[in-house]
């Protein structure tokens, strides 16, 4: 498509984020209660997890505390048979898609790189590299199309990960090949403790989009309904055929990058205090007890979930995972090597 | 009599023909055909979606024909040459390498991935590096590279028939060497004798085994009987068939183009000596690249084992005390 068929200005983000909530938007009652129950249980999936992982239950839990209407609204924007490509701080995008808590946190506890089969669920591994995921999202999509499956894909990336070549390759590839494709963009403002303006002199991260040829959407990553629409019509949109969509989503993670990190190094508490006061999961309850469409029995309902996900945890967690050495070799190839065999033999005879 | 490209150029055909889930993506390998036509005829026949003329990124290449695999594809990428194919490292150490692992196979990645690799052809610089040790240095990627037109065809056609990822090195001064095609290529991990002999085994690969068959045969009038064993694939490696020659001779030189130190030769002569020690009458030694950045193409033929340097290397294997 030439920039004379599609003029540069159709594909600009709005000026501003995107808001539903505090706005005249018509409140859609049953998708925003259920938003609620899983930035409840997503919340508590966070704190749960970061509490284990003081006890050594986990090697390291990077939290989305903040980000949980991202999180909650990127997985449930996705049908049944699209596909989700997660980053490291995604695991609960994946836990709100449905995927067992304890499988998803596998690559964290340690036990193994992934802890799910991930054609099962339609969830990619977890990927630590950053960026990297993202030409995967565009090829699976690709393929998908040239199926002639109606499969869409959606990538999470943080603004720390928009630096990273995969993100620009995959940007451009994705809109040559007008591949069903997603990009969000959590934008946190920060990359451990690199501010955003350190990473890009852009107006905004979605106004990227345009130099692909894609168009960029802006949206409050703090309003869960907000980011829940936004994706919605963007993965339509590529399900239609017309291609690629870049979503930037404006949010904050409350923690640390991690439980090793010390935030008080590079953030101000009165700016972690502003995003505080803009918690997703207040804004959204707010607003449904303001409309009367937060009962006590919704709300009831939500904590008990939220509960039995944490007590679920805590069990499977404190519990030792079974482990055995010879899985180091079993999956290295479809049938080990020669060597592998004698590695592996060697292994079990010092260890017999 | 067909040549190495052709060879190359009917097994990524019959492959195409015979599964549909085949797809080539690449730079120029579409209209042009590929920069050595290795791709020649195969967009016009199966059309822009199977035979994919893609953006000029190389990790985007790679990055998007893993997740076409992980739908379910079996990709085969073309990277123009060895040192074009370096910005697609991460894709494959990080991604292509580990994909069956990191999910206790639930998610295979039978993907290949061919770079022409090797000097001798008066490449200006980024054109002739030996990269394989890169490759086997990497758990989880097979490394196989044909030295002959009928291992051009049966390794390939093995490559995208298999389900773990493959790096396919073909070495480009060979791609015009015209042979008959044979169709009993052996499998991955054997090594073939080429040429048997008595007194010393050359063990070699790629574009250094028409140099070894060379210099064997200019040896016997020095009245040395070198054998030549062809390792077909690095990773697997045959330890096997390598060691059963080498006991049977007793001396053994590794000849490859790639640099020495640390190169695939290290670890050749290392497993040889930890498994046939006994056996040798003299230390295994190597001819290969010096350790050195490929030079430019007018000094490129001081880089390269040619016979001098193999016989050197054969004279020094301790006769006198034979």
């Amino acid at each position: 498509m030439t920039v004379l068929e599609r003029p540069a200005t159709s594909l600009l983000p709005e000026p501003e984020p995107y808001r539903v909530l505090g706005t005249s938007a018509e409140p859609e009652p049953g998708l925003w209660t259920r938003l609620y129950r899983e930035l409840v249980r997503g919340r508590r999936f966070n704190e749960q997890t970061t509490a284990l992982t003081r006890q050594g239950r986990l090697a390291v839990y990077p939290s989305s505390t903040g980000q949980e209407a991202c999180q909650v609204g990127a997985a449930l924007s996705l049908g049944p048979r699209d596909w989700l490509f997660p980053s490291y701080r995604d695991t609960l995008a994946a836990v709100a898609r449905g995927l067992d808590p304890v499988a998803a946190l596998g690559l964290l506890r340690g036990d193994w790189h992934t802890g799910y089969d991930p054609r099962a669920h339609r969830i990619a591994p977890l990927c630590t590299p950053l960026a990297t995921q993202l030409p995967h999202a565009v090829g699976l999509a690709r393929a998908a199309r040239l199926r002639g499956d109606d499969t869409v894909a959606l990538a999470l990336v943080g603004d720390g990960g928009t630096s990273e070549g995969d993100f620009h390759e995959a940007l451009n590839f994705a809109a040559v090949w007008r591949a069903p494709v997603v990009f969000l963009v959590q934008n946190n403002r920060y990359a451990i403790s690199v501010p955003l303006s350190r990473q890009t002199a852009a107006p905004s991260i979605a106004h990227k989009g345009v130099g692909y040829g894609m168009p960029g959407r802006l949206v409050d990553g703090m309003d869960a309904p907000a980011v829940h629409r936004v994706l919605t019509e963007a993965l339509a949109r590529a399900r239609a055929g017309e291609g690629p969509t870049l979503v930037e989503a404006r949010t904050y993670r409350f923690d640390a990058h991690t439980n090793a990190d010390d935030a008080g190094r590079y953030r101000e508490e009165a700016e972690v205090a502003d995003w505080r006061a803009r918690d997703p999961l207040t804004l959204l309850g707010s607003e449904l007890r303001a409309r009367g469409l937060l009962t006590g029995d919704v709300e009831e309902e939500a904590a008990q979930a939220a509960e039995r996900l944490a007590a679920g945890l805590r069990a499977a967690l404190g519990a030792d995972p079974p482990l055995s050495a010879a899985d180091l070799f079993a999956h290295v190839y479809a049938s080990p090597t020669p060597q592998l065999r004698e590695q592996a033999a060697s292994l079990a005879e010092v260890t017999r | 009599m067909i040549s190495m490209a052709g060879a190359l150029n009917l097994a990524l055909r019959d492959a195409m023909a015979a599964d549909p889930a085949v797809h080539l993506l690449g730079e120029d390998i579409g209209t042009l055909g590929g920069v050595f036509r290795v791709t020649d005829g195969l967009a016009a026949e199966f059309g822009e979606d199977r035979c994919t003329d893609t953006p000029l990124a190389e990790a985007g290449i790679l990055g998007t024909a893993t997740g076409m695999a992980m739908y379910g594809l079996r990709p085969v990428v073309e990277m123009q040459f060895d040192a074009f194919a370096y910005p697609a490292f991460e894709q494959l150490v990080s991604h292509v390498s580990r994909m069956r692992n990191r999910t206790r196979g639930a998610l295979p990645l039978p993907l290949t991935v061919r770079i022409p690799y090797g000097g001798g052809i008066g490449g200006v610089e980024h054109h002739s590096d030996s990269s394989e040790t890169y490759y086997m240095a990497t758990p989880g990627l097979h490394v196989a590279t044909p030295a002959t037109v009928t291992d051009a065809y049966g390794l390939l056609r093995q490559a995208i028939a298999s389900d773990d990822p493959v790096v396919f090195l073909e070495p480009k001064r060979l791609y015009w060497a015209k042979d008959e095609l044979r169709p009993d290529a052996p499998p991955f991990g054997q090594a073939v004798l080429r040429r048997p002999g008595r007194d010393a085994t050359l063990l070699t690969y790629g574009p250094a085994l028409t140099v070894c068959l060379e210099a064997a045969e200019a040896a016997r009038s020095r009245g040395f009987d070198l054998g030549v064993l062809d390792l077909r694939t690095l990773v697997p490696f045959d330890d096997e068939t390598v060691c059963a020659e080498v006991r049977r001779t007793g001396r053994a030189v590794v000849v490859h183009e790639a640099t020495g130190f640390a190169g695939p030769g290290a670890e050749i002569a290392a497993r040889v000596t930890e498994r046939c020690f006994h056996h040798l009458a003299a230390p295994v030694l190597r001819v290969t690249g010096f350790d050195i950045p490929y030079p430019p193409p007018m000094l490129e033929r001081h880089h390269l084992p040619d016979v001098d340097r193999v016989l050197d290397a054969v004279t020094r294997l301790q006769w006198e005390e034979a």
